[in-house]
């Protein structure tokens, strides 16, 4: 399943998360580890796992760009500086894996959001810089028709 | 091993102290539940001390240097919203393991005002508002979230529970508040993460609660069985596994292990409990919690609050202390303040907010991360 990026020129980005991926030449992703004990996935790489304690080899695997909306919250007031409202998210993704993240292109109104509906991850250029002027690549979720 | 008695328990009125410090709020409240208990300093054996602000600091051992510098042991501990209950619990077990016949437990806090929550301190850039958002309002919606995508519970149920238990605190001065905020002021008041309004997050203030608790045997020697209370459960847990709780904090599966593990110790059910503190930071968590403290079924929780059940008179009485959203919600004293609480019922001196004939009572506490502590009390007989 290709992802959706601004641009095909992205890999000069830092990613925002260890657990994305953003190689040269090819799409974004999430990376996942996979118990091969237990079959219980992770965001990210583990050494052992939380659900088992196996501490056997978690398979590194990449995780679908899609997903179903699990749960959400309409936030108003965050910390100082941080612009309102977003949709916070908790997106389960097909075939294993929960993220959180913005859910964007949607209205921040509950009668509009619907748990349970389809959703995807786009991966955009972070709105904000760090310290040393790095740009950074992000992810989103967004309604997936 | 001993039963273990609270023979002195009381807290201060939670506020907001900037121009104090921690340990001489610790200090207050010590000397509160040691004249309760008619014992002074130099009559216990240990201290165990929560806060998490100073974790690092060696609160309990400051709180002795204004009280009393008796050279005793001091355990310091910190464990996010259930620290005083923790110190507690480190008390309790010292006793049951004939270590200690008497002990102080005190939780303090200083808070300032604002959120609290997590995210943005990564290296990189902040990725709060970007990634989602870490706030504990935030975090606690979207725990009620799913007990709405579950069960169908409404905004307008979760919004009664801050009525009742913003309505409890009227009659508990000792709260933060003293105010009735009607359901259109609840729902109507800013709305900090949906669906959670500002009059739906607990409060931030400073405060500390005190617990002087000793053996059977050290009660009946002084003579204290007639006001002394019971510790029939003590009960921790950590979240077990869940596919989403790395990304979702779990307040539930801890909830329902350290519940069941607490009925057993009691050899109690939850029929069996007159009043409960209950840990409502956010007045989504209360409703989650009916289940999971087996108060009624998960489906039920919105009927529940809906029918008064968990209201002063109610079938099953939670938060008639004003609860964490209106007493005030000062993490390290919270816990032992809950203890308080019920004990103040079980002892028939809870004045106009008294749940009228409680024999027995049950404490929660939730520290996100996640630690969860319940104490299961009874009157001594």
């Amino acid at each position: 399943m290709p992802s959706s990026v601004e641009s095909s020129d992205h890999s000069d980005l830092l990613p925002v998360v260890p657990f994305l991926k953003n190689p040269a030449g090819a799409d974004p992703y999430l990376e996942g580890a996979r118990c091969t004990h237990c079959h219980a996935i992770f965001l990210g790489p583990r050494e052992t796992c939380s659900s088992c304690g196996a501490r056997d080899p978690m398979e590194t695997i990449p995780l679908s760009n899609q997903g179903e909306l699990y749960v959400y919250s309409i936030v108003f007031r965050s910390f100082p500086g941080i612009e309102v409202p977003y949709v916070s998210a908790i997106v389960d993704l097909d075939g294993g894996g929960t993220v959180k993240g913005n859910l964007i292109n949607i209205d921040p109104d509950p009668e509009k959001i619907k748990m349970g509906m389809p959703v995807e991850i786009v991966y955009k250029t972070a709105p904000r810089k760090d310290a040393d002027g790095n740009e950074y690549l992000t992810y989103y979720f967004q309604p997936r028709s | 091993m001993s039963d273990v008695y609270i023979i002195g328990v009381d807290m201060i009125k939670f506020g907001r102290f900037p121009e104090t410090s921690v340990p001489k709020l610790g200090a207050v409240a010590a000397h509160l539940a040691l004249d309760d208990a008619g014992v002074d300093i130099n009559d216990v054996q240990a201290l165990y001390s929560g806060n998490l602000g100073q974790a690092g600091a060696m609160v309990g051992q400051r709180i002795l240097a204004e009280i009393g510098q008796t050279g005793i042991p001091v355990v310091n501990c910190a464990n996010a919203c259930a620290t005083g209950a923790t110190a507690f619990r480190e008390g309790w077990m010292s006793i049951k393991a004939g270590i200690n016949d008497m002990v102080l437990c005190v939780g303090t806090e200083q808070m300032g005002k604002g959120l609290l929550g997590g995210g943005g301190k990564n290296k990189g850039i902040p990725t709060e508002g970007l990634l989602g958002s870490g706030t504990m309002p935030a975090v606690f919606a979207e725990a009620g979230m799913e007990h709405q995508r579950k069960y169908g519970t409404t905004f307008e149920q979760f919004a009664k529970v801050s009525v009742k238990n913003h309505h409890h605190s009227t009659m508990n001065p000792k709260a933060m508040y003293q105010i009735e905020t009607p359901l259109e002021t609840v729902m109507g008041a800013e709305m900090i993460s949906y669906p959670n309004t500002k009059l739906m997050c607990s409060v931030n203030v400073d405060g500390a609660a005190a617990a002087v608790i000793c053996s059977e045997a050290k009660a009946r020697e002084l003579g204290k069985m007639d006001r002394a209370v019971k510790v029939r459960a003590s009960v921790m847990s950590s979240d077990p596994y869940q596919a989403r709780n790395l990304q979702m904090p779990d307040v539930n599966s801890c909830t329902q292990l350290a519940a069941k593990a607490a009925y057993e110790m009691a050899g109690v059910g939850p029929e069996d409990i007159d009043l409960v503190e209950l840990h409502d930071c956010f007045a989504t968590a209360e409703i989650l919690h009916y289940g999971n403290l087996g108060l009624g079924q998960q489906e039920d929780a919105g009927r529940m609050i809906d029918e008064g059940e968990t209201a002063l008179g109610g079938r099953i009485p939670v938060n008639v202390s004003g609860g964490l959203l209106s007493k005030g919600h000062p993490l390290g004293a919270t816990g032992i303040a809950n203890i308080y609480e019920v004990s103040t019922h079980l002892r028939g001196e809870a004045g106009e907010r008294q749940v009228e004939g409680a024999r027995m009572g049950l404490t929660h506490v939730i520290g996100l991360g996640s630690a969860c502590a319940i104490h299961i009390l009874e009157k001594a007989k």
